[in-house]
């Protein structure tokens, strides 16, 4: 418009940004709103020190904090066809896909890797919710074709981290035709007898909770976690009221028997390992004995991303 | 006869035609009848042209027309004997889903759909077709009675969604309608889908993932419905008509994408103007849909079924 707002106005706002997160050594929490220092952070895997609330991880942080000495190999996953349905809306498709893929550094939305924990080999799957909301399209389909393929080929159990606002819109029809065909790939593992874990971070919401994400032998949820199928904003505008306190997250749905257990982020490698151990005949964990999971880096920062990037409902 | 908005100029023709035939019956020296067909001609003409290339929005329109015929229709002109069976024995009957045991040309079947209403009372008996948990639980429950005794599935898909509302998230929605589609995928033996007018999301899903998937031609089946795509993506729910074309809901691009593999032609005009023959169309798809799985085992329809849906995504429009 003027001079003021597109040039003086942006410099004053970023003068003020700096000085309040100096080079992102500070992170704000969403909940409470303290600052935490970036590598206490880290070392807490993206839990607020003060109010305990779970913020987003990169599928990677979150695998060197699973796997035994933050060791893993990954999974190749193929490429699907890029943009099967020419999608344009604002923006077009192959353009948001390679804003998240700057933004992220990784080519999708979900990462599929195999490597021990506390010495049981398993192949994990985890959704990266910074990337264009963790939204299902045909990638997310086919790293969950390709992590059931090789829990079945090695015989391995099969931990999935779901994260996501729904199915990828941009994809249309064919992200929709993800949940029967992931579908398929739980019933692979189930059939080979072989554990199929799901823990459900926030938030898992959409087409992608009316899939594979309820389909666990062992139902998961990190603290805090909004799970749903419709939001909580839809469903306001539906029956015109408000909703209680805590409607749709973890511990609500723990109460209403969706979930076997909600388990804090800290806590959670050593559950894993213990019910992965039982569920496959091993003998008990000696947990002093087993080795430690990766030690956190430094830079790592929470993840954030707009929900509305993928939300189906 | 409820016309849609683009359909305003044809309403006006007719209207004409039936003001002229109402005048010449109170005074019998008028003569109106070349004048009047003259209007009908011209009103034919008229629809032959707007359902020639109906847009995807308009199709949308059309998919949603009050007055095309439900599930109910079709259970009542298509099959014989229809034996309702209600509940899902854990909390409640969801009227919006419909479903028993019926014979199709004297063959038993199980049939399943989804039932919006036709008046104010029954729309909101059915709850405009909107299921809750315990309506994807009777499906279950009526898909393992049909495995069990041997009948082959038909499935009427019609849904603006599955209901977004508190008992529904309270009672398990997301598992119910996973349950639902996991369910479709193990039965052994046929189920053969047909989407009679919208196919709305995960709530159609649970239904549609079949061995075969016939569509109507106006019908529409997509992961989200244009007003909420337009009003996420666009930030403006107006621009319904710019994402019902990028959502490629179509039942001729959802053929072409591999989705849908039958598309059953529609009267001129579309099922509401022709109720009868619509269903009649359906019911012809339906028996030669069920010919071809005849003879399958088991196991090999559950392996077929798991191939087709695993393929999913290997063609894209222009490939």
């Amino acid at each position: 418009m003027n001079w003021i707002t597109n040039y003086v106005r942006p410099r004053i706002n970023s003068i003020f940004s700096r000085r309040e997160m100096p080079e992102n050594l500070w992170t704000k929490c969403d909940e409470c709103g303290t600052m935490l220092f970036h590598r206490e952070l880290a070392e807490n895997l993206n839990v607020c020190g003060n109010c305990d609330h779970h913020m987003g991880i990169t599928p990677r942080r979150r695998f060197e904090a699973l796997f035994d000495g933050g060791i893993f190999a990954e999974v190749p996953v193929p490429m699907p066809i890029a943009d099967p349905l020419q999608f344009r809306d604002q923006k077009r498709y192959p353009d948001r896909l390679r804003a998240a893929q700057k933004a992220t550094a990784e080519p999708e939305a979900m990462l599929v890797a195999e490597g021990e924990v506390g010495r049981t080999p398993i192949i994990a799957a985890a959704q990266d919710f910074s990337f264009m909301g963790g939204s299902m399209g045909m990638y997310v389909g086919n790293a969950i074709v390709a992590a059931a393929t090789r829990a079945v080929e090695r015989r391995r159990p099969l931990v999935l981290f779901s994260a996501a606002g729904g199915a990828r819109m941009q994809e249309g029809i064919l992200s929709l035709m993800q949940m029967p065909r992931t579908t398929v790939a739980v019933e692979m593992v189930r059939e080979a007898g072989l554990p199929y874990i799901v823990v459900l971070t926030h938030p898992t919401t959409g087409g992608v909770t009316a899939s594979y994400a309820m389909l666990g032998d062992i139902q998961i949820a990190e603290p805090g976690a909004l799970i749903c199928f419709a939001g909580p904003r839809v469903i306001e505008q539906t029956i015109r009221e408000k909703l209680p306190e805590g409607f749709q997250r973890a511990e609500y749905l723990l109460d209403h028997g969706m979930l076997d257990r909600v388990t804090h982020r800290k806590k959670l490698r050593e559950e894993l390992i213990s019910v992965i151990r039982m569920l496959t005949h091993q003998p008990p964990p000696v947990m002093g004995d087993l080795p430690a999971p990766g030690t956190p880096e430094e830079t790592a920062a929470p993840t954030s991303a707009p929900a509305q990037e993928s939300a189906e409902k | 006869m409820n016309y849609l908005d683009f359909e305003k100029p044809l309403a006006e023709i007719e209207g004409k035609a039936e003001e002229l035939r109402a005048m010449a019956r109170g005074n019998a020296e008028m003569n109106v009848e070349d004048e009047a067909r003259a209007l009908d001609r011209k009103a034919q003409d008229m629809l032959r042209d707007l359902y020639k290339n109906l847009s995807p929005w308009r199709k949308c329109q059309v998919a949603r027309h009050p007055d095309r015929p439900h599930c109910r229709d079709y259970i009542e002109a298509l099959f014989t004997e229809f034996t309702p069976l209600a509940g899902d024995r854990n909390f409640a009957d969801d009227q919006a889903v419909m479903g028993g045991l019926a014979r199709l040309e004297d063959k038993p079947v199980v049939v399943i759909g989804h039932e919006k209403g036709h008046d104010t009372k029954t729309r909101i008996e059915r709850n405009f077709g909107m299921a809750r948990p315990e309506g994807y639980r009777k499906a279950v429950r009526l898909m393992d009675l049909a495995d069990r005794f041997r009948l082959p599935v038909v499935t009427l898909v019609d849904t603006p969604g599955a209901y977004p509302g508190k008992g529904a998230e309270e009672r398990g929605q997301s598992e119910a309608i996973a349950r639902s589609t996991e369910k479709c995928l193990q039965i052994g033996v046929p189920l053969v889908s047909v989407i009679i007018g919208e196919g709305g999301s995960g709530g159609a899903v649970a239904f549609a993932t079949a061995d075969r998937l016939a569509m109507l031609e106006h019908s529409i089946y997509s992961v989200i419905s244009p007003e909420g795509c337009a009003s996420i993506l666009w930030k403006d729910a107006e621009k319904m008509r710019e994402a019902a074309e990028a959502l490629r809901l179509t039942a001729q691009d959802l053929y072409k994408l591999g989705v849908a593999d039958h598309i059953v032609k529609e009267p001129l005009g579309g099922a509401q103007r022709d109720a009868a023959g619509t269903i009649k169309a359906v019911g012809a798809a339906i028996v030669s849909l069920l010919k071809e799985l005849e003879g399958k085992s088991p196991a090999e329809l559950v392996a077929g079924r798991r191939k087709k849906f695993l393929d999913m995504g290997a063609r894209g429009l222009a490939a």
